[in-house]
């Protein structure tokens, strides 16, 4: 027993060794002072410097946040939504056609997402900037939320539903005290997927933006054609370490909420 | 809980639904029907049948089968592992925390680590094995794709573990069975609905993956996505492109047929 | 559901504050409304500097926006929903913008600064007594190469290339004009050839030339190159110059059958607002102090005759990057082959890429 636990935590290691390699280059390189990602000269913090400098970089990384956060709650709303409705419904070739249509966003190409998007919205006339990258942001993450919370409601047993309404629960209460709770894990994966999706996009981002608004993944992109700079490694290292320091806080605070005294047993 | 409330839940859905998702697929179907020259043909879909494009389509789903196999069996382990850890919600989080730092970087960053003069040939020589050409291969390609999609993968299957009442497991331990047979009658059955939410996760994005068939694989993989990419932004041919498209999203109909086996009917 | 609602609350006030904070810095920087002009541009293809100046010398606000590729660039222009007030696009692309009425025809009385290019980059087939467009920055295409690694070996023509030791080493641009080009320059075609027998033997010959390449890929070539993680590649002369500057064992040479010349032009777009603004930056990027400067940043070759007096002989004498006109009178501009040739083109490139094992 003792030897599959050692074993196991090599394996999880191993893992995240592998998840984090690519970063912790990106990290180690941010401090050259040669001024590519190779070949390492000399420890500097110029990069870091620069970016403190850079107002445009800064303004661009804001919207890229808003629009992350925006978009992810506002699609976990909806997904959530056409999940309960999915499962609601009870034929069973409506409900493979409304499943067969959320995974056609999943499957078609940013840049097919992309160019239907411009088109649709100059077909409507809305004005490409903020708002039209919110919308489509908040499009292409509502099917992964749903992909990621079916599986929770699926699971859910109806007799849990039965009970509450035989106890006289409304139907709001059997939604906010038995699904939610009971499906959270879902709405919380699928809110981060959502979150991922909207960090990572380029492609669609890039054809509905207009009006000088920018994301950090267009700026990146764009930068491509004339290589990228390691003001971009430095940026990406503290937005790494922020994000670290954010999620390890908010897990410390929640767990001590729920649970005073019981942290750090073990390690 | 069926009858009227179902109205309510489908409403900003199908909303979303008609606008991006029905509205687009007809944009592509149009789009599809147009020759080069912008004439009304069914010119594109002939062009599909040709050896170049029937064998590119073999290749992409040999690939995306392959990456999903692979995420598969390696994020399974990993998620199972997960739900045994003192915080796991903690290293769940961590797991998701790479892929928030932006793809072009990450896969810049891989073509140092696997590259000539990277990490990996260094220690390949130190040991004595001699560097080899790591970057652009059939390797190199999956290795990133599965590096990609392992948290959507991960994800689901944690969920479904965590869901998973573990008196079952011990139950069955009591009755004699094997780690193994436990696993294979118990669990895996029990947590099957989110290896298939993973499954579509992955195969279906793993099917129009590009930018990494050039980035890493040199173009030595050529997927659907990477022929739908130049033929929206290279050639300009958006019949031709469309028309691919629309026959991956006919395979992935399929797919999600052949994986549904009534699970969702209660 | 306390939990779920805890979160989302928390990330929506997060996102609220943080717009604000965007929106003052936003209106501190002076982007929202008042006299501004959307430069629509490569990334990293301008120097900071020179927006400063002009935002200086002007008072107009610069918006600047930007693009990866000329077709995803065209795409967005075509579409409209958005305006653009400048816009850099290649040669090629222009043909195509013109072609489609993308384009609003230059005031000369207003760039008076044209008069100090090169008149051997000016009235060029795309753009003809430079109706629509002023030069930006110009070059070439041809072989970069490793001597260190490939000793002794020269290069002097396209030939060259097909050399059996180069097994596994020579990296290609992924755009079927180069490649397939490549392939009719080396049979002393023409580079716009729409001869299908003529395209065929291109094709057959460049399948032979399939076990030396070692990747085909995009502007990662650059750090590839420098890396010396490859030994040779086809490029252009403007990666060339920033490959040579990372790693200056490289050398970068033009064959002898010819090759393409290409340019970056400033052009006008269609449904810019700010017009006047527009030729007041054109007339400020050609003005040849500050070409010079620009050039230095970007390290591209300027088309500007004038801007060479004040850059360094080092950069102006090397001929490399500035050859003289017996020697780009044998180049090529792209043609616009018309789309059922650009398809063909790029069929025979994916078989191309497809033959490959």
């Amino acid at each position: 027993m003792r030897k599959m636990e050692r074993l196991s935590s090599i394996y999880l290691v191993g893992v995240f060794i592998v998840l984090y390699a690519p970063i912790f280059y990106l990290v180690y390189y941010s401090f050259n002072s040669a001024g590519t990602m190779y070949s390492f000269e000399g420890f500097t913090f110029d990069w870091y410097r620069e970016v403190f400098c850079d107002t445009r970089l800064f303004i661009i990384l804001l919207n890229t946040i808003v629009i992350a956060l925006l978009s992810s709650a506002i699609s976990t709303v909806i997904g959530v939504l056409g999940a309960l409705a999915i499962t609601r419904v009870k034929t069973k070739r409506f409900r493979n056609a409304l499943l067969t249509l959320n995974n056609v966003m999943i499957v078609s190409p940013d840049v097919i997402i992309g160019a239907s998007f411009l088109v649709l919205f100059t077909m409507i006339g809305i004005n490409l900037g903020f708002g039209s990258v919110l919308i489509s942001h908040i499009a292409f993450s509502v099917p992964i939320v749903v992909l990621m919370v079916l599986p929770n409601l699926e699971e859910m047993s109806p007799t849990l539903i039965d009970a509450a309404q035989d106890l006289g629960a409304s139907r709001w209460d059997v939604l906010t005290r038995v699904v939610i709770p009971y499906i959270s894990p879902g709405i919380f994966a699928g809110f981060f997927m959502a979150l991922t999706y909207s960090l990572d996009d380029f492609a669609v981002t890039f054809f509905v933006t207009g009006g000088g608004f920018s994301t950090l993944s267009v700026e990146i992109y764009s930068l491509a054609r004339r290589g990228i700079s390691l003001t971009i490694n430095a940026l990406s290292t503290l937005i790494f370490l922020v994000t670290l320091l954010l999620v390890l806080g908010y897990y410390i605070i929640s767990k001590q909420g729920a649970k005073p005294g019981k942290a750090g047993v073990r390690e | 809980m069926q009858g009227r409330t179902r109205n309510i839940y489908l409403i900003p859905y199908m909303l979303w639904i008609v606008l991006f998702v029905v509205a687009p697929i007809a944009l592509i179907m149009y789009y599809s029907m147009f020759n080069i020259d912008g004439a009304w043909s069914l010119e594109n879909y002939r062009r599909f049948f040709t050896p170049v494009y029937l064998s590119m389509t073999l290749r992409s789903f040999w690939y995306a089968i392959l990456i999903t196999g692979f995420a598969l069996l390696i994020a399974y382990p990993t998620a199972y592992l997960l739900t045994k850890t003192e915080h796991k919600q903690l290293w769940l989080m961590l797991i998701i925390l790479p892929s928030w730092i932006n793809l072009l970087l990450k896969v810049y960053a891989f073509i140092g680590i696997l590259g000539f003069y990277g990490p990996i040939n260094s220690f390949l020589r130190i040991i004595g094995i001699g560097s080899r050409q790591i970057l652009f291969t059939g390797f190199s390609f999956i290795f990133v794709a599965v590096y990609i999609f392992i948290p959507y993968m991960i994800l689901p299957v944690f969920n479904a573990l965590e869901e998973l009442n573990p008196s079952l497991v011990d139950a069955a331990r009591d009755l004699g069975a094997s780690p193994w047979a436990t696993f294979r009658r118990v669990i895996f059955p029990l947590t099957v609905s989110g290896v298939k939410a993973g499954c579509r996760a992955v195969f279906i994005p793993a099917l129009s993956l590009f930018m990494i068939t050039r980035l890493i694989a040199g173009n030595r993989v050529i997927t659907l996505g990477t022929a739908i990419e130049q033929h929206f932004l290279v050639t300009q041919d958006w019949g031709m492109g469309s028309t691919i498209a629309v026959f991956l999203i006919i395979a992935m109909g399929l797919t999600m047929i052949m994986t549904e086996n009534g699970k969702l009917v209660k | 559901m306390k939990k779920v609602m805890q979160m989302f609350i928390t990330v929506v006030i997060a996102a609220l504050g943080l717009m604000y904070l965007t929106f003052v810095l936003n209106s501190q920087q002076g982007y929202s409304g008042g006299n501004t002009l959307t430069v629509y541009n490569w990334g990293d293809y301008i120097d900071p500097e020179l927006i400063t100046k002009f935002q200086q010398e002007t008072g107009i606000k610069i918006i600047y926006q930007t693009f990866d590729s000329n077709e995803a660039m065209l795409t967005k222009i075509a579409q409209g929903g958005t305006s653009f007030d400048v816009a850099i696009p290649s040669d090629y692309a222009i043909s195509k913008m013109k072609e489609q009425g993308l384009l609003i025809p230059l005031d000369h009385c207003k760039i008076p600064n044209l008069k100090y290019i090169d008149p051997r980059f000016l009235d060029l087939p795309f753009d003809e007594n430079n109706e629509y467009s002023a030069p930006y920055f110009w070059g070439t295409l041809g072989i970069i190469y490793n001597p260190e690694i490939l000793e002794g070996m020269e290069f002097t023509s396209w030939n060259d290339l097909w050399d059996e030791r180069l097994r596994n080493e020579i990296l290609l641009y992924d755009s079927a004009r180069e490649v397939i080009g490549m392939g009719l320059n080396s049979l002393h075609y023409s580079l716009n050839d729409t001869d299908i027998d003529h395209l065929m033997e291109a094709k057959r010959k460049l399948d032979a030339l399939s076990p030396n390449i070692k990747a085909i890929v995009g502007d990662e070539v650059k750090m590839l190159l420098a890396n010396e993680e490859a030994a040779i590649g086809v490029v252009w002369s403007g990666d060339a110059s920033e490959i040579i500057g990372a790693n200056d064992k490289l050398d970068y040479v033009i064959p002898d059958e010819g090759t393409n010349i290409w340019f970056d032009n400033i052009v006008i777009p269609a449904g810019a607002k700010n017009v006047e603004g527009a030729h007041l930056f054109i007339n400020f990027m050609l003005d040849p102090e500050n070409a010079a400067q620009n050039t230095e940043y970007v390290g591209y070759s300027t088309p500007n005759m004038k801007a060479l007096e004040y850059l360094p002989e080092e950069i102006t004498g090397d001929v490399r990057f500035y050859p003289g006109s017996d020697i780009t009178d044998k180049f090529e501009l792209y043609e616009n082959l018309g789309k059922k040739m650009t398809a063909y083109y790029n069929e025979l490139f994916l078989e191309f890429k497809m033959h490959r094992k």
